[in-house]
């Protein structure tokens, strides 16, 4: 049985469609993504799933429950980060892992959270004392207090600079790990590429395209280039054979190679085989922006971080 | 330990942290009523007050006081502060509600509320020798009718609020007038009678002076207790209707 099954699911405010016609699933043990700009429907999406609120229409099923109507049961077993809430700042992070962990009947080890997340000398520290990468991982510690089976994460990395949003990375793959499922909301699409196992692309509420990352860059067919100085006479005819590739040129010493598929694995192996090494080999290849751009026709929304970006210090 | 305990226990930790909160509604009553005492013509028996020393009459005074400082100022500028932060959104995604947030603060407020009032009226009783309601069930539901109507109207301010600081706002402008009526400044005896006919019609006005007539002996004008009564249904019907927990 899936985690998650939408199916149809509609989402009105006034004039304003915010989810339209939407259907996936999430499998369990996967890192799901879901990746659309601002505006395109996510947080409406991941709130019916977490039963914040109804849909207009189709359905969505958790955990084999209805999030809205099962609201009580989902609560004990799915996890959630949500976007931009705050604790007490007088809060210490003990307290609050404390009393988050008082509202479940079988909650995690508490401690053994804050050391996974790298939060256990900050137990006595107050929530405002807390650096912006310090307060996402508590927040992503209270989602998983409850030892959910399904961890909800939107837009985890918001506010965060790069060093501190790549540890958070880790952490989510840490978690899926343990055998968390874990929904990711997020407009970054490095985020999506490095962690899910699949993106969702959504615009304008409805879903554009759901496939692997790697699955929604082939789907775009978009043309690769490749560069290298050969060790020895290289006959072209030997890359041009390849259904691979398109066209070779040269420059000086540099051949150039453009094609499609896999372009750099094809090349590769049939150097191997003549006994060429591609010195200086350089690859240039279409990532999930790319692929977002050619399905929707525009650029995600790369809007800044919210705040004064920080370090965390504790690593 | 319950959800709602584990609660309240949080929220008075958290109340604790926070000196001028606890300093202006607990401290400060009872502060208040020793430098008033400390005054030798304050404790002199005064004809134009019915006998009454000035000391005798900020007892309620202050209990009104602490009531007001915890239910107008403390409560909405913390519940505001909450919405704004997101930590009602948050907790409902929890297995507890946000609105068992609002009972704590409502346990917490009123434990705290009974410990500062009790503290005024046992410093009256021992240092200046005040006396104790005489009509003790009057001056319990006068009590319980000030605490519903300023609770109801503090719930009211944390629903219009948008913000915490706009809501600590509100709550000081509205606190004013309410201790004027009150009597904080002239007490009601020493004020003119068209003062006093509209300040029956304010919670305090008549929340003071309801505990007034209970203390010595006499039970509370009806019209007192229904003024009360008026604001705490009046003022949580319109809380309930325009309270946003997002």
């Amino acid at each position: 049985m899936p985690v998650i099954e939408v199916d149809h699911l509609r989402k009105q405010y006034r004039d304003l469609v915010a989810v339209d016609d939407l259907s996936f699933t999430v499998e369990r043990g996967e890192i799901f993504g879901i990746l659309g700009p601002n505006g395109a429907g996510k947080t409406t999406t991941v709130e019916i799933i977490e039963g914040l609120r109804t849909p207009d229409g189709g359905t969505a099923r958790v955990l084999g429950l209805d999030p809205w109507r099962d609201r009580a049961e989902l609560r004990r077993r799915v996890g959630a980060q949500l976007q931009e809430s705050e604790l007490p700042e007088k809060l210490k992070v003990r307290e609050a892992m404390e009393l988050y962990s008082s509202f479940y009947d079988e909650p995690a080890d508490s401690e053994r959270l804050l050391d996974d997340l790298g939060l256990a000398d900050k137990r006595d520290t107050s929530y405002g004392k807390l650096s912006g990468g310090q307060k996402q991982r508590l927040s992503i510690a209270l989602a998983l207090v409850g030892d959910p089976e399904l961890a909800i994460l939107d837009e985890l990395t918001t506010g965060l600079d790069p060093n501190a949003r790549r540890d958070t990375w880790e952490l989510i793959e840490q978690i899926r790990d343990r055998g968390v499922t874990v929904v990711l909301v997020t407009h970054v699409m490095e985020e999506a590429e490095r962690l899910a196992d699949r993106v969702a692309l959504i615009d304008g509420g409805r879903l554009v395209a759901i496939d692997t990352p790697a699955g929604l860059v082939s789907r775009i067919d978009a043309e690769q280039r490749l560069r290298f100085r050969p060790s020895a006479p290289l006959d072209d005819r030997l890359l041009t054979d390849l259904p691979e590739v398109r066209e070779v040129t040269r420059r000086g010493s540099w051949v150039l190679v453009t094609g499609a598929g896999d372009l750099l694995q094809a090349v590769t192996a049939v150097l191997a085989r003549n006994h060429i090494v591609a010195a200086d080999l350089r690859t240039e290849q279409a990532s999930l922006d790319d692929a977002f751009v050619a399905l929707t026709g525009r650029r995600l929304d790369h809007r800044p971080p919210a705040g004064q970006p920080e370090r965390s210090s504790s690593q | 330990m319950s959800r709602l305990t584990k609660l309240t226990l949080t929220e008075a930790k958290l109340f604790w942290r926070d000196p001028t909160g606890w300093f202006f509604a607990l401290a400060f009553p009872p502060l208040l009523l020793l430098i008033l005492g400390s005054v030798p013509a304050f404790r002199e028996p005064d004809a134009e007050l019915a006998g009454l020393r000035v000391i005798d009459l900020y007892v309620p005074i202050l209990v009104g006081f602490v009531l007001a400082m915890l239910a107008i100022s403390v409560l909405p500028s913390y519940l505001a502060t909450y919405r704004e932060k997101g930590i009602l959104r948050r907790l409902s995604v929890t297995p507890v509600p946000p609105s068992r947030l609002l009972q704590a603060q409502l346990a917490m407020g009123l434990a705290m509320a009974l410990g500062a009032v009790t503290l005024v009226i046992g410093l009256g009783v021992v240092v200046f020798d005040t006396a104790l309601p005489e009509q003790l069930l009057g001056f319990l539901v006068a009590f319980v009718l000030a605490a519903a109507s300023l609770y109801a109207l503090g719930l009211l301010v944390a629903a219009v609020a948008p913000s915490g600081k706009a809501a600590a706002g509100i709550g000081t402008v509205l606190w004013f007038p309410i201790m004027f009526f009150a009597g904080l400044w002239v007490p009601r005896e020493a004020m003119p009678d068209i003062v006093n006919r509209v300040g029956d019609f304010t919670p305090l006005g008549a929340g003071v002076q309801a505990m007034r007539d209970a203390w010595s002996g006499s039970w509370p004008d009806p019209l007192h207790l229904a003024v009360m009564a008026a604001f705490a249904i009046g003022a949580s019907l319109a809380a309930a209707r325009l309270f946003r927990w997002e």
